[in-house]
């Protein structure tokens, strides 16, 4: 039991909680029939996405990736990899939450188009306005 | 110059999209000659590109100037020359062929139309030349959401498909991502290249398998593969015929080839086609897809739905083409990718033709129309018998590779559906051509007809026609030059351990 | 449908929680993410580079392709928003419009194709639905307004010392305008900067960083290879590198900040451009 506290639970928890926040984004997205609740659940999943590529570049004792100076020397920075967390995965994700907003804002104004014409933003009555 | 063209393919569309949308500001008129500018640049250094590699080999061209793995890279084989030329030359030859329709369906906003389909094709290029796996879904984001907005302006239910679309393209956007998310938590790699050094030894891990499942069912949402189609027939019907014909032809072939170039590149195929029941399976399924594609294509009124329909089944010839594992059904997947392209292209441009004068594809509204549009009738019928694989044109050669490398795997299923779906496709198009030519035409009182009476309908205008004719006759020359493209180009592009 | 999904849902977490007991400790120095490619990033970006803020090294110059789509993806939202959602605005005349003056309150109805007041100071255009500006936030807000925008350049300067660069300074700089469209009106926005400058600011910031790479091209280097840029510049190639980072965070955070504000208007007016919210 502590074993697997030890090796399964503290080492992987984080990974646990975006499955599951993907997975209540995807549901979301599936089963809401409400226009916004979709778009919501589209930005909860992406969202959890990012969180899981985050957490890839954390490191034990390690600070943001940004050079320190080196105290006393002024002009030197410390160039140690073991003291920083990985940079990548910052980077990576500020990609994708600037696409996950750009999408955002491109599906608001779909439903807004389709709130305009079809008055209601509720998936099953607009299709059935549409089938008649 | 000549060793900058895979940057120049990407730089003409984007940067001329900038300017086209800083001159709408000021004046409509120098849109459409800026678009066709910078496609026309595209489209000549893909061929300057193809040529190169021809004869050289495959090159890779690093970005920024940083060696791979820290920076980004193209890298170019015969397989991506090729998809390159076949996708910057359908959308440059679209531009020329809608463009009446262009300035009449968006009036005022035509120049923002332009800057989007430039916008698009940047994306769709960009994916098939780049070399890191990363990029491929930053690339695959603006393609889609340039097409997005592209396929949002349409009849009355288009906003409604294309936000329908939206979901499902973001859903499968971010498996990708995710895939690629597992394979760098356990390589630390992002470059295709990198990866497939890295990843053989990992090849047992399930966290690898998980990678690989989740970008191949993120491809497949992309691509319209059976049962994660729901998307496509909507969205593509929906729109307005020039959007239409810019990205049917295109986008399921572009992700056709990215499953190509993640199962030959990143995976090796050591990988992909390790787990037999894996492989037979995804020929199963592209059973399925072929078979339901054209049954749901044989209940429907409206012939623009129809062809999404016969688009879905496609998809599933070039899906199967891959799985079957050997050479000759690989050639006929990669065969099949150009042939599709200008065989959707052909048939998506006569719906245009025909929309532009009637207004309508409803089957009552096609009586008699080869009378009134010749041109575009035959050319119909040329991409028809191209799609039915009639020979010499090019449909029947990518089947004839398509069915050896089926006799050749032992799949007979797959050679029985190949063959299934040809006859309905026969009994699709040739519903049409008697409806067009043999049927009377008489009043137009049905419903859903708004268009002009039956004595005006004249044919589309000659800017239109034209370049649709040099498409249809494209078809046989295609056709008649498939042995030399297989030999020179595709052969190259499978990996030799492919047998 | 729902069960469908549910049940697809579950095996799906199912699955996927049984696989992360292959992936390596969370935060262990030792994984393959960390021993990889990030030390060469951490240890060689001050000599290749001269940056200190890592991120921004990688972002603006590494991994600088990507940098460029992600703005290209924003000016792609922006243009969609105004294809699906606005019009180039040359308004007709056909419609009856409301003219107050600012000092006294008093409102003049003017007809269709009548003459408006002439004098853009002293009469505002207003909509039947128009409320006063509620005093405090309106001046509150008009007082917060530059300082914000001092933070937001501040960021996008900052940007290789401390976290920061050109999509934050961009949206702090979008906020301070939407703010200023929150606590007044739309039109206040609008008249501040129309929509044409909004287009042509967005359209310019892809095209500086773009432009930028391009420029590289015909000095010899490959695209976006900001060393041979040093030429142009007058500095050796890794200083050009640094100035380089610089000029594309500059037109990213033009592009950020007219895009935000190019949704804002279309999707909070129906693309109507009047009132706002």
């Amino acid at each position: 039991m502590t074993e697997f506290l030890q090796t399964g639970l503290t080492a992987h928890y984080n990974y646990w909680i975006y499955i599951i926040l993907m997975l209540i984004g995807l549901w979301a997205m599936m089963a809401k029939v409400n226009l916004i609740k979709k778009i919501i659940g589209m930005n909860i999943f992406q969202t959890a996405i990012i969180l899981f590529y985050v957490s890839i570049g954390a490191k034990k004792g390690g600070t943001i990736p940004i050079l320190e100076h080196a105290p006393g020397h002024g002009h030197e920075y410390i160039m140690d990899a073991a003291l920083y967390i990985n940079p990548l995965p910052h980077v990576l994700m500020l990609t994708a939450i600037v696409v996950s907003v750009a999408t955002l804002g491109v599906a608001l104004a779909l439903a807004l188009k389709t709130y305009r014409e079809h008055k209601t933003l509720d998936e099953d009555e607009i299709l059935s306005h549409l089938s008649e | 110059m000549t060793d900058q063209y895979p940057s120049l393919i990407l730089i003409a569309p984007l940067l001329f999209a900038l300017f086209v949308f800083i001159s709408s500001w000021f004046s409509r008129k120098p849109a459409f000659i800026m678009t066709a500018i910078a496609l026309g640049l595209s489209s000549a250094s893909a061929v300057g590109l193809l040529a190169q590699i021809m004869a050289n080999g495959p090159l890779s061209y690093r970005i920024g100037g940083w060696a791979p793995p820290m920076g980004i890279e193209y890298y170019v084989d015969h397989l991506n020359a090729l998809v390159l030329v076949v996708v910057s030359c359908l959308a440059f030859w679209n531009l020329i062929a809608t463009r009446p329709d262009i300035e009449r369906s968006y009036g005022d906003k035509a120049p923002i139309f332009y800057t989007l389909y430039l916008l698009s094709v940047a994306g769709h290029l960009g994916i098939v030349v780049t070399g890191d796996a990363f990029n491929l879904y930053v690339l695959l984001e603006i393609a889609a959401l340039s097409g997005y907005a592209l396929l949002a302006m349409g009849n009355a239910r288009a906003h409604l498909s294309t936000l329908r679309y939206l979901f499902m393209g973001t859903v499968g956007a971010s498996f990708y991502l995710l895939g690629v998310g597992y394979m760098y938590i356990m390589t630390g790699s992002l470059n295709m290249l990198d990866l497939a050094r890295l990843l053989p030894p990992l090849y047992e891990s399930p966290a690898i398998a998980a990678a690989f499942g989740l970008v191949l069912v993120g491809i497949f949402i992309k691509m319209a593969f059976f049962p994660l189609h729901a998307w496509l027939p909507n969205a593509y019907s929906d729109a307005n015929s020039p959007a239409s014909s810019l990205i049917a032809p295109m986008t399921t072939k572009v992700m056709v080839y990215a499953m190509i170039r993640i199962c030959l590149t990143v995976f090796t195929p050591a990988l992909a086609f390790k787990s037999v029941w894996f492989s037979n399976g995804m020929v199963w399924a592209a059973v399925v897809a072929m078979v339901m594609g054209a049954l749901f294509a044989l209940t429907q009124k409206d012939m623009k739905k129809m062809l999404t329909y016969v688009l879905i089944s496609e998809v599933g010839y070039m899906v199967g083409g891959f799985w079957l594992g050997n050479r000759l059904g690989m050639t006929g997947s990669i065969l099949h990718i150009v042939n599709d392209a200008v065989m959707t292209l052909c048939v998506f441009l006569c719906v245009g033709c025909i929309t532009f004068r009637t207004g309508s594809t409803q089957f009552e509204s096609l009586k008699g129309l080869s009378r009134k549009q010749p041109y575009t009738m035959a050319a119909l019928v040329l991409g028809g018998l191209a799609m039915i694989g009639v020979p010499p044109t090019c449909g029947f050669y990518s089947k004839w590779y398509l069915i050896l490398g089926g006799l050749d795997a032992g799949h007979y299923e797959f050679v029985a559906a190949l063959v299934f779906s040809s006859l309905i496709n026969i009994v699709l198009f040739f519903r049409i051509f008697e409806i067009a030519f043999f049927e009377p035409y008489g009043d137009m009182h049905g419903d859903h007809y708004h268009g002009p009476p039956h004595e005006k309908i004249q044919d589309a205008p000659w800017s239109m026609v034209l370049p649709l004719l040099v498409v249809a006759v494209g078809l046989i020359v295609l056709g008649l030059y498939s042995g030399s493209i297989v030999t020179n180009i595709i052969d190259f592009a499978i990996p030799a351990t492919i047998i | 449908m729902k069960k469908l999904a549910f049940v697809t849902i579950l095996l799906l977490g199912i699955v996927l929680m049984a696989i992360t007991a292959d992936f390596p400790r969370w935060g262990d120095p030792l994984s393959p993410a960390s021993t990889y490619l990030s030390p060469h990033f951490i240890e060689k970006t001050m000599e290749e580079t001269s940056v200190p803020n890592i991120v921004t090294a990688v972002l603006g110059d590494y991994r600088g392709y990507d940098t460029m789509f992600e703005t290209t993806v924003v000016f792609c939202a922006g243009a969609a928003c105004f294809f699906i959602l606005g019009s180039f605005g040359r308004e007709e005349d056909d419609k009856i419009r409301y003219f107050r003056h600012r000092d006294t309150g008093v409102v003049l109805k003017v007809q269709p194709h009548g003459t408006r007041p002439s004098s853009r100071a002293d009469f505002e255009r207003i909509d039947p639905t128009w409320t006063p500006y509620d005093f405090i936030i309106s001046r509150v807000a008009g007082l917060m307004i530059p300082f914000i925008q001092l933070f937001g350049l501040y960021v996008v300067a900052h940007g290789h010392h401390s976290p920061g660069g050109g999509f934050q300074g961009g949206v702090i700089l979008a906020a301070s305008f939407l703010l200023l469209a929150l606590s007044h009106n739309m039109r206040t926005l609008s008249a501040r900067i129309s929509n044409k400058v909004l287009g042509l600011m967005s359209a310019s910031g892809v095209l500086i960083y773009a432009g930028w790479g391009a420029l590289a091209l015909a000095f010899g280097g490959n695209f976006l290879d900001y060393s041979v840029l040093g030429v142009l510049l007058g500095l050796d190639p890794i200083a050009a590198r640094s100035m380089g980072i610089m000029i594309v965070e500059i037109g990213v955070a033009l592009t950020v900040m007219s895009t935000m504000i190019i949704i804002y208007n279309n999707v909070a007016s129906l693309g109507a451009y009047d009132e706002g919210l």
